[in-house]
């Protein structure tokens, strides 16, 4: 009977031989797949028993970890939550993650290749891997003013304020907003409670307003048509209709100045006049001129339509809309119809024309440190494209100087050159009775541009039917524009 | 009776049945092992509690002192009761046990994590019932032990075992679901919070009936009927027992839905009357039969087609019935050849991660080194058991051994296979391992019937020291019998060893 027995000891090993290579095959051939599968919660989870990296501008902490007795280690804490929650996001054990929590997670969490060498030191030391900081781009001092601007009023809306010159991105207000800090506190209850009121806000505060939704510029998008029309052999000068309606091409639709007035006192009006009245009628004869081809490539050269712009969280695209006929197109010129813009896209457009033509990158990320601040990682200016000729910039810049010459409002700050230009655009099923959305988008100095802003309030803010851009964003743009100076840029 | 190869088997055997110096009994290797078993266990417990921040409860104080006693008096139990028995069995079993207990309470750990984030009450300690279940499993293992002091009383015995062991096996089948069936399975008795799984019970004792049985029915499987292919087949009427465990096995199948349960029966008893025969066109039907039950099971039942379609492709049903061999595969893949370190991943991710899926928690946290290093121990076992099987002069012994250690062996194939993903998943645990009372009393009244042969296997021909030896000159002329192993009968050796 030994032998059976023998061979029953070989086919068990056999067995055992079998469940060890299929274990090999599990563990080390399709480890990598099952370990970055989508679906596979383990390395998120790791991350939570990490100490994460803070998130910090001009010395400021706004994100931080702090070590707790519980057993998930660190607790998050944000400093002023609600003015810096469209920057900065939330981090939740339950429900996941936003803003530069989200999109520098690498670099919060250590994972990020660029600390790899940190990480091999602790490795070998034994020390407790911990993430990397960052450090924003914004100005506190700009972003608080941005914030207390829009909120102390209750507006619906978003600021960004660009650094011209190199796309740093010196403020991005959403309001309303909502505090970071309930969601990530330990306690499921209470995360629970916030994210649902969260969720339930009317109007909503987690989509950042500035990157994640797009709204009709309105007549901030005949600085798009200006652009175009000096670089297709118009001047300045160039003669328009000043009439106060025109029927659009091919239709039976009349489309109006503002109340209904004529541009100016003449027959027609000067392309400088129109800007600087924002003359509908005016703009859309000079679309319909230039043509859909001239205002999309425009539009394209502004970075409007750009679907891949991450500051590094992903910016919604914007985008002109189907321009199938010269009515379209006439309509689209004064940013109405299928025009939709980021406020943070109508900020680049100013910063563009701010800096002589060149785009600039916008980017929140200033630098990368080190668990311990020493920085490994700077951001460089990055250009996007040339929306236009140094030359066209100016004359543009010098028309947009009539415009705020022209825009009521208060908030003006003496001594500084502001280059500007309001929008009302009308929204909703039944645009005459739908309180409009206010643009305010500028630069300042006008000679030597330090600051460009995208000021939109939704819904006309506190003056209802009545708001325009000048009455109501202007102020806020001017505001924001004062406190960017102020800081001795 | 006695094979001639047993003692060939193991060198240096025969030194102690020449009457030479005392045999060694092993006991103090065991010792040692034992020692080192606990050592590695306090390691794992230690890492998990560093790893995940724990201060030392009372509570893990009293399950550590409790596991160390339960070494101690089984060690002690050995001593007394079966000194010769093989010393690395049973340090084995204290090394997966005590894995087990301490991957329980990491996972304990981690239940009380989620509890608390969720803000629901503390669950009850799985690794406390553990340790009980520990406690009562040793006290079978005394008892066997202590009562069975010869492994051949047993087969007289033999078909009690079959009854009751069958009653066993259909009792969950008969009884209404409320109480019988957890989780599609109908393989308890629950009677308040408490529940077995007779079947684990069963199986041992089916496993004595089957070797019982052949002993005595061996030369009527032996006989030789048509040859065929250059094998012997047997007469047609002769296949009446396979025929009977072939529908045992359905039964349970369909009864009980009990994939695992099923397939390790009708393994086991297949390997039984190949050992019992030695004719591999026993093997050869019997799979032919498993082939044909396969195919039928898979056209009739659902369940079992579920199981196939998740084993062929689980991430297609992710969200469903797919999710628990995905989430076990996850963690296996996370935690790739090194592991993520005891206490450091996330095991309790996968459901039922101390039982049924253990082995993908080990996996995750101490990767493929850890779990083919637990795989080596498991080899170690039966390996050992066979070993016994091989030694043991008695054919019951050998059958029962062979019965008992392949056991042990299709069982963690077919669990290992099943969690990762080589063959289709069947509800059972890992022998020792596993979060689960039966499992772990009825394996350890399997260790302590195998420490049973084994002793009878290892040990001297007599309890007492040889008589002095008469000049044999001076011996009377005495009939010279073949011996009869075991401290109950036989006349004593003479000091030639008294072999045939």
């Amino acid at each position: 009977m030994n032998t059976p027995i023998r061979r029953i000891a070989i086919a068990v090993m056999a067995l055992i031989l079998l469940l060890l290579g299929n274990l090999t095959y599990v563990q080390v051939v399709k480890a990598g797949d099952y370990r970055d599968d989508p679906r596979n919660q383990r390395v998120l989870l790791a991350e939570y028993a990490r100490k994460r990296g803070q998130i910090s501008a001009d010395g400021q902490v706004l994100a931080q970890s702090v070590e707790t007795d519980d057993r998930l280690k660190y607790q998050r804490q944000y400093t002023d939550g609600p003015a810096y929650s469209p920057l900065t996001g939330y981090y939740s054990v339950i429900y996941s993650s936003s803003g530069i929590e989200r999109y520098a997670d690498p670099v919060l969490n250590g994972s990020d290749d660029r600390l790899f060498a940190r990480r091999l030191s602790d490795l070998i030391t034994g020390r407790d891997p911990s993430g990397g900081n960052v450090v924003l781009t914004v100005k506190p001092s700009v972003q608080e003013r941005a914030y207390e601007e829009m909120s102390k009023k209750g507006y619906e809306g978003a600021v960004v304020a660009l650094q011209p010159k190199t796309g740093e991105i010196l403020a991005m207000v959403s309001t309303p907003s909502f505090d970071p800090n309930p969601l990530a506190s330990h306690s499921s209850g209470t995360q629970q409670q916030a994210w649902k009121a969260d969720n339930n806000a009317d109007p909503a505060t987690l989509p950042n307003r500035a990157i994640d939704q797009t709204f009709p510029p309105g007549s901030t998008f005949k600085l798009v048509d200006t652009a175009a029309a000096l670089q297709n052999g118009y001047t300045p000068d160039s003669q328009l209709t000043a009439a106060p309606n025109i029927t659009l091409t091919g239709t039976n639709t009349t489309l109006e100045n503002y109340a209904g007035t004529q541009c100016g006192t003449g027959q027609t009006a000067s392309l400088r006049e129109a800007l600087a009245r924002s003359c509908n009628t005016a703009f859309a004869q000079l679309g319909g001129e230039l043509g859909a081809d001239k205002i999309r490539a425009q539009a394209d050269a502004f970075g409007i339509g750009r679907s891949d712009l991450s500051i590094p969280m992903p910016v919604t695209a914007s985008g002109v809309g189907d321009l199938p006929d010269t009515a379209a197109v006439q309509q689209s010129a004064i940013g109405q119809r299928d025009v939709r813009l980021t406020p943070l896209q109508n900020a680049m457009i100013v910063a563009s024309i701010a800096n002589g033509g060149q785009t600039m990158a916008p980017h929140l990320i200033k630098e990368v440190q080190g668990p311990n601040l020493d920085v490994i990682d700077t951001t460089e200016p990055d250009r996007l494209g040339r929306s236009m000729p140094a030359g066209v910039a100016s004359t543009l810049t010098d028309l947009m100087l009539g415009s705020e010459a022209r825009t009521s409002g208060g908030g003006k700050i003496t001594g500084v050159q502001i280059a500007s230009k309001t929008g009302t655009a009308e929204h909703g099923t039944d645009p005459k009775n739908t309180p409009p959305h206010a643009w305010y988008v500028a630069f300042a100095p006008a000679n030597d541009p330090q600051v460009a802003v995208a000021v939109l309030v939704e819904n006309g803010g506190d003056r209802a039917l009545e708001a325009t851009g000048g009455s109501v964003a202007a102020p806020i743009g001017r505001a924001v524009i004062a406190e960017a100076l102020r800081g001795g840029q | 009776m006695a094979a001639p190869e047993s003692t060939a088997a193991r060198p240096g055997g025969a030194n102690g049945r020449e009457g030479g110096p005392v045999l060694p009994t092993g006991r103090t290797i065991e010792l040692l092992l034992l020692v080192f078993a606990a050592v590695i266990v306090t390691g794992a417990l230690v890492l998990v509690e560093a790893n995940q921040e724990q201060e030392l409860t009372p509570t893990l104080l009293y399950v550590g002192l409790a596991y160390l006693v339960v070494l101690t008096l089984a060690h002690l139990a050995v001593r007394r009761f079966a000194p010769y028995a093989d010393p690395l069995i049973l340090p084995s079993v204290a090394l997966l046990n005590g894995l087990g207990l301490v991957m329980i309470h990491r996972l304990d750990l981690a239940d009380q994590d989620r509890a608390a984030l969720l803000g629901q009450p503390v669950p009850d300690s799985l690794v406390f019932k553990q340790i009980l279940w520990t406690a009562v499993g040793l006290a079978l293992f005394i008892a066997v032990l202590w009562r069975v002091s010869d492994h051949r009383t047993l087969a007289r015995y033999g078909f009690t075992c079959g009854l009751v062991g069958l009653v066993l096996l259909a009792l969950p089948g008969l009884l209404p679901s409320s109480i019988s069936e957890v989780n599609g399975a109908k393989l308890w008795i629950r009677v308040g919070g408490a529940g077995i799984q007779p079947g684990e019970f069963a199986k041992i004792l089916l496993i004595i009936f089957f070797a019982a049985f052949l002993v005595q029915k061996r030369d009527l499987f032996s006989t030789a009927g048509r040859r065929f292919l250059g094998m012997e087949l047997p007469r047609a009427r002769d296949l009446a027992p396979l025929l009977v465990a072939w529908g045992l096995s359905v039964g349970v199948l369909v009864v009980e839905r009990d994939l695992g349960s099923s397939l390790l029966f009708f393994g086991i008893l297949l390997v039984l009357l190949y050992a019992a025969t030695e004719r591999v066109s026993w093997m050869l039907i019997g799979l032919g039969f498993f082939v044909i039950g396969a195919l039928i099971a898979y056209q009739l039942f659902g369940h079992v087609q579920v199981r196939v379609q998740v084993w062929l492709d689980p991430f297609s049903d992710y969200e469903n019935r797919g999710y628990q061999i995905a989430q076990a595969l996850f963690g296996l893949g996370t935690g790739g050849v090194g592991g993520t370190g005891l206490g450091a991943g996330r095991p309790d991710l996968v459901p039922f991660a101390e039982s049924d899926f253990i082995w993908s928690s080990l996996g995750e946290e101490l990767g493929l080194i850890g779990l083919a290093s637990i795989l080596v121990v498991y080899l170690v076992l039966i390996t050992r058991g066979l070993r016994s099987a091989l030694a043991v002069r008695d054919s019951f012994g050998k059958l029962l051994a062979t019965g008992l250690s392949f056991a042990v062996a299709l069982q963690i194939f077919v669990v290992i296979g099943g969690v990762t993903k080589l063959i289709p998943l069947t509800g059972l645990t890992l022998p020792f391992l596993s979060y689960g009372g039966s499992s772990l009393v009825a394996n350890y009244a399997l260790v302590a019937m195998l420490l049973r042969i084994s002793n009878a296997a290892r040990a001297p021909l007599t309890r007492r020291p040889a008589a002095p030896a008469v000049p044999i000159a001076d011996a009377g002329t005495e009939l010279v019998q073949r011996p009869a192993v075991g401290p109950t009968t036989g006349p004593l050796p003479g000091p030639t060893g008294g072999r045939p």
